[in-house]
């Protein structure tokens, strides 16, 4: 019965889908995606890695357990839009604050509920990730179509990285690690600190000398937005820091950046990876994992060049290249999300890993 | 890893009879598991005591023996069949507990024989008390404090000492929790301690700290031999800890939870999996503090279960199936996902829905049962379903479970005071979710009903604006806005109708939405469907894209399990759909209930995953638009419907809605009977106490007074006197009376049961059956001979004439169920039910006749001749079988146990052997009865009853037992010249009487006959209950005491009687 004021999405192909307005009322443009996760709602609204893009649902019911101030993965919502069948009105978890309407609101996110968001998802799964707009007139589609279809998110990464370098001290510190922030969730540091890393966070503009200048025992590459091949700055950059040999971890956004410094190639998924139930096969264990991930774009699989390094995982549902591990670099890097928030923390061994890759250089 | 080269032959132990704790879902696990096995080109040998199940079909096993579930029946199949292996974790408690005794007493290893799935290490550290709370000390996963005890002092000193009350007694190794139960004082404690450890095999129960009110949290576990462990799903009780899970309302997925919470169960539950190293499937329950991250682990069943019977049909993810291919070597890598056919089982179903199961109780049968709902589980049954939204799939849940509602409205709470209601909140009963939805509607405030119930807000919230719909409903006008809303919320079209008192203009069809475990991301060709009020009909999408030009037939099923209609109905369902699709038919079925075979989605071409209500079912039929539908095989629920899809315009296929009509229908069938020229015991239809007094007068007492339209006689008495009808209508009367009451004379006879098939012209009787117990107890549960054993040439000659007269005459297409009495040498008629019946299953099995195979055949044109049948009698062979009724009276406590015309049994083992003592002791084994052959007989009988005792008594005497009764009874046999013991009444003497003899051990049969029983508080009833709650062997009917005596007379054991593989017959 939430039937406040309507509220339409219209979608690049034509396609109308009228349901009613929650969160704020603004008129937004995006990249209309579905994201398939059953909990961690307020992880996903404030993952930067959704920049530009009109998030949906699948699961009908979202904002049960309401919003509080522990579970954020950034310091705000990044994305355009936000779309559920059902928002809880009356949210119940002993931490919930404030519930789903009032916090886009607060955050100037439109939101869009009361639609058949199981069509809408078929449809994205059959015709690819789709550019749509949120509005609360009824859309004409001679004004809007020409708009959608020009429509691209552009300077993601610039868009939603820091301004300033910051440092958060581990107690005791074992390490140091510079986190290179493309749009960076939080559990990322959190990961890193509680296992004894001081976590220098630089934003992704940061030159080679300014990363040397960290003295860094490891390099975490971060997650997030866009078209990962814009980033043309950072993958020289990364590229220049081959020669230095330092222990390197990627995730995400960060994993396809270090593959094209590598000479490999990313394309772009139909409509991509976005949940927590992707299994991913870990071919040096030939172990199956259920992973976090939210990406539009992969690596491709044979780009990377044998002499570089080889596919270290892979999807076991579609096949595609979910990790590289490097020859001659310590350097390995995964697709999903092993910090997980939200989603499920069975990959959270590759931090271990990075660590004993630090140990071990640390120690040549 | 693919299939372990060393499996060639695998022994797969079934969970025998339907008992509360362990019902039709361990059908589903095993008819699932043994395809998958059959699949890989395994033999498959079975044990199963159920003739009612699927698994024990022909088809499903290379080898079948309806046998007792007993450690030396297992073992002897063992020696015989010599499998190189033996399945442990999809038999439910029954097999599973088989499995860890054969393995420790070295068994197994001694026969070369494997235990796939969960190892005896694995077994011993979920299942016995304190080995798992080391276990789970040791990876760090909190449990909830408790300790072990084998004494009732050493409960009290541990409650006094450490953990205070209310505190928990929880006994090792019972199924669905019996004898367990929640004490809050010392005394209760000693009472439960002192039962519980009697129950438990063991001699074993924990005590633990009570945390009633905490969430009560469940995860469902797999996991590969490679160590790839996935979680299929989570659920979450809206009824919090302290009701036990299978009384509990269920939601899926988990809805209260926070993405941090949720990952630290699931994450538990994986470290919990992957420490008992469990091949294949695992069910994980938490208690989770509702304002704390502070959890702990209630219990892990290491094999699957009702939860993960739950857990499939909830998500489409086929658990059973994938637990028996990693038990024989492969992995989740390697398992393809059915429903998606791209993708592999090693990953997790999104859900893009929201599941609510909801239990069925007894209760409307057993009207004194203590209804309280705590640890020991009362359900009977479940139906699920599935909805966009919490409302949508509460109000399909509560049409779903038959208890004529259509809203959580409860017309009787509707009368009580705000005070009354508040205080109904603390029964905690099957009542409840009622009190709280009528709390709701008055507006007592959230906190008090959570106060009082822990019900989180989440819930009450979504009942509120059920209540806010109700309201706008009533005081509305009925726009196109508000009616859509309301139909998304659930409602039917008459109910919308019947709240707001408004016509609905433009009705709206529903749509159908598919589930396809991955919430739409990949393309799914699951044919498993759920009803929505959106705007994609994703079946009639299937439909056109399949694009098939077979006749389409939709199969009707049975609804929840519940005494009276059980598994069997789900057997006949199952059985028609594949005959439909052997016949070149496309087979649809429609269902709700989430443990059987016949929601499995590959079982027919398509699922409807829906109440069985008119509407529901013809939005389904508007989808579909079916050749036909068949409504004989679902019991009571799918034969209600036939008229409605007459006026509908459906093709019924079998018998026409106008012969069930006349079947039930007490004046027509009067005449079709005098149209025959069968007789019958006299009768009349009667509407009131007055009528019904003349009535009986006239046909002299005793009479039988039943409502017409009824399954499982259900609300059916034998009166002997007038106060006995006064009574009865009185309580006919208080509820609305649209069906007449019957009211027969009541013979005294020998019970017969016949089924048929018939073709409209001929008719063919695989079997007559003859029931031990004369006509007065149900035909349920009695136990059921086949063939015949007493009845002459010329009775058995005019039962089957009679049967082919009415088939003829009732135009019965399909099956048909007659009862007859033989009184007197004379056959009369009782009932015929134009439609499947619970029978069909045990009697298609003893005789190896298809029935609904050649039924459906004929429903789909054929006739008996042209399928090759004789009409008549089928000849019958050389073996003797048995039914066996299993009763459920230790889970259901102040129910009496006598039985009379009213069912009461929840399932049926089988007994087959040469001769009929031998049957009845396998049947009788097989339902649990020990045979003992020496200690103390306790007769107290009516005294209608003691003449007939006398011979019954004597036998006892001979055979050695000690005899005791109650001062009538003694003084009867002991001037008949059997020396009896005579016992005081409970009144006499607290310290020595009837119940604490029972108590002394002295006793092993108690042979119990009253004139009337059911009221908690007479004596008669006190001693039955006190037999159940003792396990002794407790006989309410002379001729199962005359029979169980001639078994014991001859001397032979179950060691003694081969046993049978029925693919042999």
């Amino acid at each position: 019965m939430q039937e406040q004021h309507k509220r339409w999405l219209l979608l690049a192909d034509g396609t109308l889908f009228e349901g009613y307005g929650f969160g704020a009322d603004k008129t937004v443009v995006g990249e209309t995606v579905f994201a398939t996760g059953m909990t961690g709602y307020q992880e996903t609204l404030t993952d930067p890695s959704y920049y530009g893009q009109i998030v949906t649902q699948t699961f009908p019911l979202v904002g049960n357990y309401g919003i509080n101030s522990f579970d954020f993965e950034s310091d705000r919502c990044y994305l355009s839009g936000y779309i559920v069948r059902e928002w809880c009105e009356i949210p119940s978890n002993f931490r919930s604050e404030k519930t789903l309407d009032a916090f886009l609101k607060e955050q100037g996110i439109v939101g869009l509920c009361g639609i058949d968001t199981r069509r809408l998802t078929r449809i994205i799964r059959e015709s690819g990730v789709m550019n749509g707009v949120l509005t609360d007139q009824k859309p004409e589609p001679d004004y809007w179509l020409p708009k959608l279809g020009r429509f691209t998110i552009q300077n993601a990464v610039r868009s939603v990285t820091c301004d300033m370098p910051h440092i958060t001290k581990a107690e005791p510190e074992h390490f140091r690690v510079t986190l290179m922030d493309y749009g960076y969730k939080h559990n990322i540091e959190r990961e890193l600190v509680k296992r004894g890393c001081t976590v220098t966070v630089l934003p992704a503009t940061a030159t080679e000398a300014e990363i040397l200048a960290t003295m860094p025992d490891g390099i975490m590459l971060s997650n997030g937005p866009g078209n990962p091949a814009e980033n043309t700055e950072a993958i020289e950059t990364l590229r220049a820091l081959r020669a230095h040999r330092i222990p390197t971890f990627g995730i995400c956004l960060g994993h396809q950046l270090l593959a094209l410094a590598n000479g490999a190639v990313t394309e772009k998924l139909k409509y991509g990876h976005r949940g927590g139930n992707q299994p991913v096969i870990d071919l040096r264990l030939d172990r199956t994992f259920v992973t976090s991930q939210n990406h539009g774009y992969a690596v491709v699989n044979n780009s990377i060049p044998p002499e570089v390094g080889e596919v270290s995982h892979k999807n076991a549902n579609d096949g595609t290249c979910e990790g590289v591990r490097y020859h001659g670099v310590p350097a390995f890097t995964v697709q999903f999300h092993p910090e997980a928030c939200g989603g499920p923390q069975d990959t959270a061994y590759l931090f271990d890993e990075f660590l004993a890759l630090m140990t071990k250089e640390g120690d040549c | 890893m693919p299939l372990r080269s060393d499996i060639k032959k695998v022994l797969m132990i079934g969970s025998g009879p339907i008992v509360i704790g362990q019902a039709a879902e361990f059908d589903y696990a095993g008819t699932q598991a043994c395809r998958a096995l059959k699949e890989e080109g395994l033999q498959v040998v079975l044990v199963n005591s159920n003739p009612a199940t699927i698994m024990t079909d022909q088809a499903m096993a290379d080898k079948i023996y309806i046998e007792p579930l007993t450690l030396e029946v297992v073992k002897r199949i063992i020696e015989i069949e010599k499998p190189d292996s033996v399945l442990s974790t999809l038999g439910g408690q029954t097999g599973l507990t088989l499995c860890m005794q054969l393995a420790e007493e070295g068994f197994l290893e001694e026969h070369h024989v494997k235990l796939l799935g969960a190892d005896p290490l694995t077994i011993h550290k979920a299942e016995d008390r304190q080995a798992f709370k080391d276990t789970m000390e040791k990876i760090g996963e909190p449990c909830i404090p408790s300790k072990v005890v084998q004494t009732v002092e050493d409960a009290v000193a541990f409650c006094r000492e450490e953990i205070g009350y209310p505190a928990i007694v929880r006994p090792a190794f019972t199924l669905g929790g019996t004898g367990g139960g929640i004490a809050q004082n010392e005394e209760e404690l000693r009472d439960i301690a002192t039962n519980g450890l009697r129950l438990s095999p063991i001699t074993q129960v924990l005590i633990e700290k009570c945390i009633s009110g905490w969430k009560e949290i469940e995860f469902e576990v797999i996991r590969d031999r490679k160590g790839n462990v996935i979680t299929v799903c989570s659920m979450e009780n809206v009824d919090p800890v302290g009701v036990h899970t299978g009384d509990s309302i269920v939601v899926a997925p988990a809805v209260t939870l926070s993405d941090k919470e949720y990952q630290m169960l699931r994450t538990a539950s994986l470290h919990i999996i992957s420490e008992l190293k469990v091949e294949g499937g695992c069910n994980c329950q938490f208690a989770l503090h509702p304002t704390s991250f502070e959890y702990a682990v209630i219990e892990v069943n290491p094999r699957v279960s009702r939860s993960s019977a739950l857990a499939s049909k909830a998500t489409g993810y086929p658990i059973a199936k994938v637990a028996a291919k990693i038990a024989i070597g492969y992995t989740l890598d390697e398992i393809v996902n059915a429903v998606t056919g791209k993708t592999y089982a090693c990953f997790e179903p999104a859900l893009d829905y929201l599941v609510v199961k909801f239990p069925k109780w007894p209760f409307d049968k057993f009207v004194y049962a203590n209804r309280t709902l705590g640890t020991q589980m009362k359900a009977t049954g479940e139906v699920m379903s599935i909805g966009t939204s919490f409302e949508h799939a509460m109000m399909k849940a509560v049409r779903g479970i038959e208890l004529g509602m259509d809203t959580l409205r409860l017309p009787k709470f509707e009368a009580l005071t705000d005070e009354e209601v508040t205080a109904k909140l603390h029964d905690t009963d099957d009542e409840r979710i009622f009190a709280v939805y009528e709390a709701i509607c008055r507006g007592i405030p959230f906190d008090t009903i959570h106060s009082i119930t822990m019900i989180d807000h989440w819930f009450l919230g979504k009942l509120s604006n059920l209540a806010r719909l109700e309201k706008r409903l009533k005081t509305e006008p009925l726009t196109d806005t508000l009616y859509l809303a309301a139909k998304k919320f659930g409602y039917l079209d008459s109910t919308i109708e019947r709240l707001s008192g408004q016509k609905i203009a433009y009705p709206r069809f529903a749509a159908f939405k598919m589930v396809d475990t991955c919430a739409a991301e990949f393309a799914a060709e699951t044919p498993y469907f759920y009803s929505t009020y959106d705007e994609e009909n994703e079946a009639a999408e299937f439909i056109a894209h399949r694009n098939s030009d077979k006749r389409k037939v939709i199969v009707f099923g049975a609804g929840p399990i519940r005494i009276g209609q059980g598994i069997e109905f789900d057997y006949c369902s199952v059985h028609c759909v594949w005959s439909l699709k052997k016949a070149g038919c496309e087979a649809v079925i429609c269902n709700n209930n989430p443990e059987t075979v016949s929601t499995d989605f590959d079982t027919g071409d398509r699922l409807y995953f829906d109440p069985l209500t008119k509407e529901d079912v013809k939005s389904i039929i508007d989808t579909e638009k079916p050749y036909g539908v068949v409504v004989q095989f679902g019991g009571q629920t799918a034969i209600k419907l036939t008229q409605y899809l007459d006026e509908l315009g459906v093709r019924i296929l079998g018998t026409s809605a106008d012969s069930v009509d006349e079947a039930e229908d007490r004046e027509r069938f009067d005449a079709l009977l005098e149209r025959c020229g069968i007789p019958r015991p006299q009768g009349h239809t009667v509407f009131t106490t007055k009528e019904a007094l003349a009535a009986a007068n006239e046909l002299t007492y005793p009479v039988l007074l039943r409502p017409s339209y009824v399954l499982g006689g259900q609300n059916m008495i034998i009166a002997h006197n007038d106060q006995d009808v006064i009574e009865y209508m009185a309580i006919i009367t208080s509820h609305e009376l649209k069906n007449p009451v019957l009211i027969d004379k009541y013979m005294m006879g020998i019970e017969v049961e016949v089924d048929a098939i018939c073709d409209g012209e001929d008719f063919l009787i695989p079997g007559i059956m003859q029931h031990i117990e004369r006509a007065g107890v149900h035909s349920g549960d009695s136990i059921s001979v086949y063939p015949a054993q007493t009845l002459s040439p010329r009775i058995r000659d005019t039962i089957v004439d009679y049967t082919g007269r009415l088939a003829r005459e009732l135009h019965v297409v399909g099956l048909m169920n007659i009862q007859y009495v033989v009184y007197r040498d004379e056959v009369y008629i009782i009932e015929v039910n134009p439609r499947s019946s619970r029978t069909v299953p045990y009697i298609s099995k003893v005789t190896g006749v298809p029935m609904i195979d050649i039924a459906t055949k004929i429903m789909l044109g054929d006739t008996l001749k042209g399928l090759g049948y004789p009409t008549g009698l089928y000849p019958e062979h050389d073996f003797v079988t048995v039914k066996v009724p299993v009763f459920s009276f230790s889970k259901l406590h102040n129910v009496d146990t006598q039985l009379g015309p009213e069912m009461k049994s929840t399932g049926e083992v089988l007994g087959i052997a040469p001769n009929l003592q031998q049957a009845l002791i396998k049947g009788l084994v097989a339902a649990g009865y020990q045979m003992e052959r020496t200690g103390g007989v306790l007769f107290t009988v009516r005294d209608g009853d003691k003449n007939e005792l006398i011979p019954i008594a004597d036998k006892f005497a001979q055979l050695g037992f000690e005899l005791y009764a109650t001062s009538g009874t003694a003084s009867k046999l002991n001037h008949n010249m059997i020396a009896t013991n005579s016992v005081r009444k409970i009144s006499e003497d607290p310290q020595n009487n009837v119940l604490t003899l029972l108590d002394s051990g002295k006793i092993n049969y108690v042979i119990s006959t009253s004139e009337k029983g059911r009221e908690p508080a007479k004596d008669s009833v006190r001693i039955r209950r006190k037999a159940v709650e003792r396990s002794i062997v407790c006989l309410t009917s002379l001729d199962t005491a005359n029979a169980l005596a001639d078994c014991l007379k001859t001397g032979v054991t179950m060691a003694d009687i081969p046993l049978v593989d029925i693919t042999t017959i």
